[in-house]
């Protein structure tokens, strides 16, 4: 059983267990599911400023909180405990595309060429590091919600706004893939 | 508080601000949502959903494994809100269940794209942020306090913006 957990889990059980998060949240405690804004109770919690889309309760979010400090701590086990004995297995035209654009790291779940705190400081990786997690942070705030808030929870409402969303998430994501990493 | 209805008509995410549940904040309660994100933690890792190169794969339209995860999960979803909504399921402490509709706001637009360019370039949308953390790339602890910093930053700037 054990070994069967560390192999790379296939798509249909992954999707099928994220997409039980949306009743379980609900019948649990009648909860949203929705990861994004736990950010903002954070600026909310630690930084309001006197910013009035920070003034607000946001202890009354703290589950939402408590969630993602089980998402980090999930992380710790999946990557410790559950070790894949294998490294991670890529298509090969994206391997090879990935090569000539100099990235030779492969087998990890994040290129170490690009995310690490040696290429922090320079401009690629300040790039994909830093201006990639502020357009996180300030593109789901500004669309309101994420992939887990909109594209899961929201398109499971039927929500057309959700699905709008999605769209140019995707939208978002292939201008960037096709247009500027290629040039980074 | 009249901010907070504003808020909440725009933000997909902060329907339980409007909470009028009396449910306690003990550790108790809280323990089980902890036990929920360990899990959502651990098949984000799993399913290799945090991985940048998946995310590159599913961009480049090279592999249907990112479209396999986000497409079931949708169904799954989907299925599980018509049961909620159809038997009237209640929750653990007997509420109705709450889904409101949102309004349209050009944000879904904008702000979609800005969060899409975001996406691609770290390979990560919030949830796997965290579970990057988690796995010992620490390097994401930057990455979530830009995303903090682009978060405050549209608190700041919000009411200039077209929405």
């Amino acid at each position: 059983m054990l070994e069967l957990l560390k192999q790379p889990w296939h798509w249909s059980v992954a999707g099928v267990i994220i997409g039980l998060f949306v009743p379980l949240l609900l019948v649990v405690g009648n909860k949203t599911f929705g990861i994004s804004s736990s950010m903002r109770h954070i600026c909310a919690a630690i930084l309001p400023a006197k910013i009035s889309y920070f003034k607000y309760d946001w202890k009354k979010e703290s589950w939402n909180l408590t969630f993602v400090a089980g998402v980090i701590i999930g992380g710790w086990i999946a990557s410790h405990l559950l070790t894949n004995p294998a490294p991670i297995k890529i298509a090969d035209s994206t391997k090879a595309y990935l090569q000539s654009i100099g990235i030779q790291e492969f087998g990890t779940l994040v290129p170490t060429d690009l995310f690490s705190w040696e290429n922090l400081f320079t401009l690629r990786g300040f790039t994909f590091i830093v201006v990639g997690g502020f357009l996180v942070g300030f593109g789901t705030r500004y669309a309101g919600g994420c992939t887990s808030g909109h594209s899961i929870m929201g398109l499971s409402n039927l929500q057309l706004p959700s699905l709008i969303a999605t769209i140019c998430f995707m939208i978002g994501g292939f201008i960037v893939t096709w247009l500027v990493i290629p040039y980074l | 508080m009249k901010e907070i209805k504003d808020i909440d008509t725009l933000d997909f995410e902060t329907q339980n601000l409007a909470d009028t549940s009396t449910e306690k904040r003990t550790i108790g309660s809280l323990i089980k949502y902890l036990i929920l994100g360990i899990g959502f933690g651990i098949v984000l890792v799993k399913a290799e959903v945090i991985s940048w190169f998946r995310i590159q794969e599913m961009f480049r339209l090279e592999s249907f494994h990112m479209y396999g995860v986000i497409g079931t999960a949708v169904v799954v979803g989907i299925i599980s809100v018509q049961v909620i909504k159809r038997f009237r399921i209640k929750s653990l402490s007997g509420e109705p269940i709450r889904l409101d509709a949102k309004p349209f706001s050009k944000g879904q637009i904008f702000g979609g794209l800005f969060f899409g360019f975001g996406w691609a370039l770290t390979g990560a949308c919030p949830g796997p942020i965290y579970a990057q953390i988690g796995t010992g790339v620490t390097v994401f602890m930057v990455t979530l306090l830009s995303a903090l910093a682009g978060t405050w930053f549209y608190g700041l700037i919000r009411k200039k913006l077209p929405h």
